[in-house]
């Protein structure tokens, strides 16, 4: 298989697109014709930018929305993972199944969110609570994919030599379903990510989400930016190491 | 005792919509130790699900399979019996190494002699090189030398081969099929085959088992009393020809069963016009 190489020039377009957007906002704002409470000038939100780094109550709104992040994945991850093989091993229970949790993940769940904070209070649980929820979905429906798409010749393969059922398991259902599980992985983590967000930018007293809106309310829209800003510079982080680890999982000889 | 034994054998499937495909009826066979017995027969006619019997991947209905005298009742004995499949059955997230290693695990052999007795089986077929390769990595011929070093590692008395070398290209089946027939002269196991070549079939088996269209059942049994490791030279001999079209006037008949072919029944129309016409037979 063929390194995947980097393509220099796909790079530098999507390098120059990023800048041309940074450059129309900073044009726009130099023109002086645009109501700052609308859109703030590029300078003003690197200067907050620059300030909000410094407090440290960026540094208490992240931690609170990284905890939420992490308790939600692995909530979503273990049930997801678990519910998708149990599912997955079984052709009926797939047939009944899957279309039930599609038709559920098509819900939006966030009309949900009031109940989800009538039950788990205003804080962090809620959050937990509704971005597991959202999450479960991508994860069990993807685990159910892959373990019902397993090449059955190679159960054959393996049961003509002698394989158990924990055996099976390891060296053949996982191996041959991982890239679809990871893939469901990650949307899972970015979904959770996106609905926690959005839920503490609804309800919320502390993350980055309840901030982004307590500063919007406040009409404070410089800073707001800066926040909105630090929260893409996190979401491309996140995206990255979700990228890292599929390339990583799908590389060990998966190719056609 | 042979190393095979199948007795009166029978094997029907219920069809979705109510009726039964009767697959084998009542075959018995004696597969001698050592030999290397081809099956062949029209498509579909219950070849593959012979051999699945054998191996205990498929339950028969009625009858007895016994393998070095153990009953195989629809349940693999990987310690007995190693499979090459038709299509490449590597895992393909495993290297060749892997792979081999993997199935030791499957078979129970201890880890400490995995390692050894796969390197010894990928060289036996000439992969040593490609230890490390993954199978996409490989051409279709190495593939199926990867699979049957595999099943060689397993180092069962039966190895049970369907349609081994039915996904290759001619030149590379014929020359597959000189290394299986100097393996076979070297490691003295017992081999049935599905194939659904007839030169395959001549040119590898000690005998050659012609089956009929469904429900299988056997028609004749072909001896090649020729030794092993044939040579090339086999291929273009009298022999040879004799034998291929033995084989073939044997299965004429099956193949006309399964596609409803006409030359049999021209055959017959023009005896009946010369009879008429009263025309001695040319």
């Amino acid at each position: 298989m063929n390194k995947p190489g980097i393509d220099w020039h796909a790079r530098a377009i999507q390098v120059a697109f990023l800048a041309g957007v940074i450059a129309l906002w900073y044009l726009v704002g130099a023109t002086g014709k645009i109501n700052t409470v609308f859109l703030p000038e590029l300078p003003r939100v690197i200067e907050k930018f620059g300030q909000i780094v410094q407090t440290s109550r960026l540094y208490e709104n992240l931690r609170v929305t990284l905890t939420e992040l992490v308790a939600a994945f692995a909530i979503a991850s273990t049930l997801g993972l678990t519910v998708g093989y149990f599912v997955g091993r079984s052709r009926y229970a797939a047939l009944v199944f899957e279309p039930l949790l599609a038709g559920l993940f098509a819900i939006p769940l966030i009309v949900f969110l009031p109940l989800f904070i009538l039950f788990f209070g205003i804080g962090m649980e809620s959050k937990i609570a509704f971005g597991a929820s959202y999450a479960f979905f991508p994860i069990a429906l993807n685990t159910i994919g892959g373990i019902s798409q397993v090449d059955p010749r190679f159960v054959t393969v393996a049961r003509s030599m002698g394989a158990n059922d924990a055996q099976l398991f390891r060296r053949v259902l996982l191996p041959a379903a991982l890239p679809v599980i990871v893939t469901g992985l990650r949307m899972g983590c970015i979904i959770a990510f996106l609905s926690i967000l959005g839920s503490e930018m609804i309800a919320g007293l502390r993350g980055l989400g309840s901030r982004v809106a307590a500063l919007a309310e406040g009409m404070n829209t410089a800073e707001m930016f800066a926040y909105i800003v630090f929260v893409i510079l996190l979401a491309a982080l996140l995206n990255t190491m979700l990228t890292k680890m599929q390339r990583r999982f799908s590389e060990a000889g998966q190719a056609p | 005792m042979g190393a095979i034994d199948i007795n009166n054998v029978s094997h029907f499937y219920a069809r979705p919509d109510g009726g039964t495909v009767e697959t084998l009826n009542n075959v018995s066979l004696e597969v001698r130790k050592g030999e290397l017995l081809c099956l062949i027969g029209p498509s579909g006619c219950g070849k593959t699900t012979l051999l699945n019997i054998i191996g205990g991947l498929v339950q028969q209905v009625t009858g007895e399979v016994r393998v070095n005298g153990k009953p195989i009742n629809g349940r693999p004995s990987p310690r007995d019996i190693a499979f090459v499949f038709q299509d490449n059955t590597l895992f393909p997230w495993n290297t060749v190494l892997d792979n081999i290693k993997v199935a030791l695990e499957f078979q129970g052999v201890p880890q400490s002699e995995r390692q050894g007795r796969a390197e010894e089986a990928i060289e036996a077929v000439g992969l040593k090189d490609f230890g490390k390769n993954y199978p996409h990595q490989l051409s279709g011929g190495m593939k199926q030398r990867a699979s049957l070093a595999r099943a060689l590692a397993l180092r069962t008395d039966v190895l049970l081969m369907d349609e081994p070398f039915a996904a290759l290209d001619e030149q590379t089946r014929m020359y597959l099929g000189e290394e299986l027939s100097i393996l076979l002269a070297t490691t003295n196991k017992t081999i049935v085959l599905v194939t659904h070549s007839l030169s395959e079939a001549v040119f590898l088996s000690d005998r050659v088992v012609v089956m009929t269209a469904r429900p299988a059942t056997i028609k004749a049994t072909i001896e090649v009393p020729e030794k092993h490791p044939r040579d090339p030279a086999f291929m273009a001999s009298p022999r040879f020809a004799e034998h291929r079209n033995e084989l073939y006037a044997q299965l004429r008949a099956e193949i006309e069963k399964t596609v409803g072919g006409f030359v049999g029944n021209a055959a017959a129309r023009d005896r009946q016009r010369r009879a008429v016409a009263g025309q001695a037979a040319p």
